[in-house]
């Protein structure tokens, strides 16, 4: 066989392999240049969000304050610290962690509409939630103010816990992952209603405002304890990223490379709940980012998952503070949960994401 | 390779899915690299499950032993050194390059004598693509293929891990008469490597045209095996399939199998 003959159905001038070499490389250069970009427009989304709030301090004003902090006006100090960087860097974990548990979800169910909240694990840590509130059953030895989070959290293990091992009764297929996680988000959404239904009135708005996700509950301590979920689950993601990248080849496929898929499966799965609980425990349930941080990625730089997960990551993060920017500036003295904001902000990205895709097809 | 070319022993092999055993205590003479075995048989004869087995996909028990090493002993991974898998179809949904998804078929698992290095597995990427003579579709997405580009995609997935044993699933399965002949032809040139190569047909006359052996399943069993022209006689292919066939040796040598009815 000759290596000159073309490709079948090719009216191409057949290529050498230096040439192809090049081009691949011309595309990793863009995407790693992506990612920069990425990370540069991050850094711009945080300091408008930072520069914006009800008290007028510019973005002069800001940045003094933030990289000299000692030299600034003590008020300014304060409020730029303690008041806006705190949801500010809220708004880029909770947006990264959930992005970065989307992607991974989305390529091991093999299914673009996956989510963290797919397999009812905020469903779960809502339970949590409101069994915490409303009739104050919560994990024994937590201390009271954390009462809230710590159930949310637990809940959200739990159903994945759950989840892991209804699956391993009946063989570990995805569509009966999908299935069970399914039945469990109808179940626990059941179950907060019934909660909500002997709540008093008081608990109840507690109970729905909870829901709706917010950041004015992030201190620096939680924001520490999302930092180091992060900083162990991405790096393991990102040793999977050749694994993951083979399975959206299907499964079979990349069983038949030596990917041992349930392992991959499971510790995937570990690595969601992780991100997807810890998150929800600290902001409440933040639909949206899961879904869009890795469908905006994948339509800027594919599913090489060494640039993927990272990309996912990054846009969430971005959605997630232009969000936290605009539930503080759509109506001037009002901070509107970031929960509704979320779907608000990114769904402008996504549709030009789309048509722009549509476009190039 | 110790004395004489690579043979694959199959021997007692009892494969199948939960609850459901498709192949019953199976054995037949050993594959010789170099050649191409073609596994035919009716709907849900055992062709893809003993495809399968031979590639660990399924659980099975019995003997496979491929060039003195004891396939059944190895974990997936190690047997991914050995042994690959074609599945029939490529899925289309997924954002990847042709390019891209040789890599990461190269880098789902380390490989032996393979550093597994950035440059060297692109190198060896390339290399794949530019022996199936699909370079210059390195860089498209494998979303926007047409069904021949992507079998020889799908086989470059499968060659690039330089497996000894390499085992397809109807690989010419949706193509055209251009691309059935490419495919096979490319096929063919692999197993001259020096490799032995398993292929599940549907079509006898093509099965007859490439095969160098071929092997019969009926309801999970041995039906007959041989060169084409002794496993395709009109008295085994009424057995297995019921139908009532005339074999025909055409003026080129090739055989040439017309269905004139059910048996």
């Amino acid at each position: 066989m000759t290596t000159s003959r073309s490709a079948p159905g090719s009216v191409r001038p057949s290529i050498s392999p230096s040439a192809a070499l090049a081009t691949y490389e011309r595309l990793v250069r863009w995407r790693a240049a992506v990612l920069v970009a990425l990370c540069l427009l991050l850094l711009g989304a945080v300091l408008l969000d930072v520069s914006s709030g009800s008290s007028a301090i510019g973005m002069r004003d800001v940045l003094h304050a933030l990289l000299w902090p000692a030299a600034s006006e003590r008020s300014t100090v304060v409020i730029v610290w303690e008041v806006r960087l705190v949801p500010a860097i809220m708004a880029v974990m909770v947006g990264a962690a959930l992005a970065l548990a989307g992607a991974e979800m989305q390529t091991i169910l093999n299914n673009p509409l996956a989510s963290p909240f797919t397999l009812g694990v905020s469903s779960a840590a809502s339970l949590g939630a409101a069994l915490a509130m409303i009739l104050g059953v919560g994990v024994p030895f937590i201390p009271a103010s954390w009462l809230i989070t710590g159930n949310a959290f637990l809940f959200a293990l739990l159903s994945v816990a759950l989840l892991q091992s209804l699956t391993r009764l009946r063989g570990a297929g995805v569509e009966s992952l999908v299935l069970f996680g399914i039945a469990l988000v109808f179940t626990f959404n059941a179950l907060v209603a019934l909660v909500q239904f002997v709540a008093t009135a008081d608990a109840l708005q507690q109970l729905v405002f909870w829901g709706m996700g917010s950041l004015s509950r992030a201190t620096w301590g939680t924001i520490a304890i999302l930092a180091v979920v992060i900083a162990v689950t991405f790096p393991l993601a990102m040793r999977a990223a050749w694994q993951l990248t083979s399975l959206r080849l299907g499964e079979e496929r990349a069983r038949s490379f030596g990917v041992d898929v349930k392992w991959l499966r499971f510790t995937a799965l570990v690595r969601i709940s992780l991100l997807t609980a810890t998150a929800v425990a600290f902001v409440g349930t933040i639909g949206f980012i899961g879904l869009i941080g890795p469908h905006i990625a994948r339509l800027l730089i594919g599913e090489d998952h060494r640039f993927f997960l990272p990309a996912s990551a990054l846009s969430g993060a971005l959605v997630m503070s232009l969000a936290d920017m605009a539930s503080k500036t759509l109506i001037p003295g009002v901070i509107i949960p970031i929960g509704i904001v979320t779907s608000l902000v990114g769904l402008p990205i996504f549709f030009a994401l789309i048509v722009r895709k549509l476009g190039h097809a | 390779m110790m004395g004489g070319p690579m043979q694959l022993h199959v021997s007692n092999l009892c494969a199948g899915y939960r609850g459901r055993m498709v192949l019953h205590d199976f054995t037949i003479t050993p594959l010789e690299a170099g050649k191409v075995t073609v596994l035919v048989g009716p709907n849900a004869a055992g062709k893809s499950t003993l495809l399968r087995s031979l590639a660990g996909l399924v659980p099975a028990t019995g003997s496979l032993r491929l060039g003195g090493i004891d396939l059944m002993g190895l974990r997936l991974a190690e047997r991914a050194n050995h042994v690959a898998f074609m599945p029939q179809d490529l899925p289309q949904g997924a954002e990847l390059t042709v390019l891209e998804s040789v890599i990461s078929a190269l880098k789902a698992s380390p490989l032996d004598g393979f550093g597994g290095g950035a440059q060297e597995s692109r190198l060896r990427a390339l290399a794949a693509l530019d022996r199936l003579g699909i370079l210059d579709l390195a860089s498209d997405g494998i979303g926007r293929l047409s069904g021949g580009q992507r079998q020889l995609a799908s086989l470059a997935q499968a060659v690039v891990r330089a497996p000894r044993l390499l085992t397809l699933d109807e690989p010419t399965s949706a193509l055209d008469l251009r691309h059935q002949y490419q495919v096979m032809h490319t096929v063919k040139a692999l197993a001259g490597e020096g490799r032995i190569v398993v292929a599940v047909l549907h079509d006898l006359t093509l099965a007859a045209k490439w095969a160098d052996h071929v092997i019969v399943l009926d309801q999970g069993r041995l039906a007959a095996e041989g060169p084409p022209a002794e496993a395709f006689t009109p008295e085994i292919l009424r057995r297995v399939y019921g139908v009532a066939t005339r074999v025909e040796r055409c003026s080129r040598g090739g055989l040439h199998i017309a269905v004139d009815g059910l048996a």
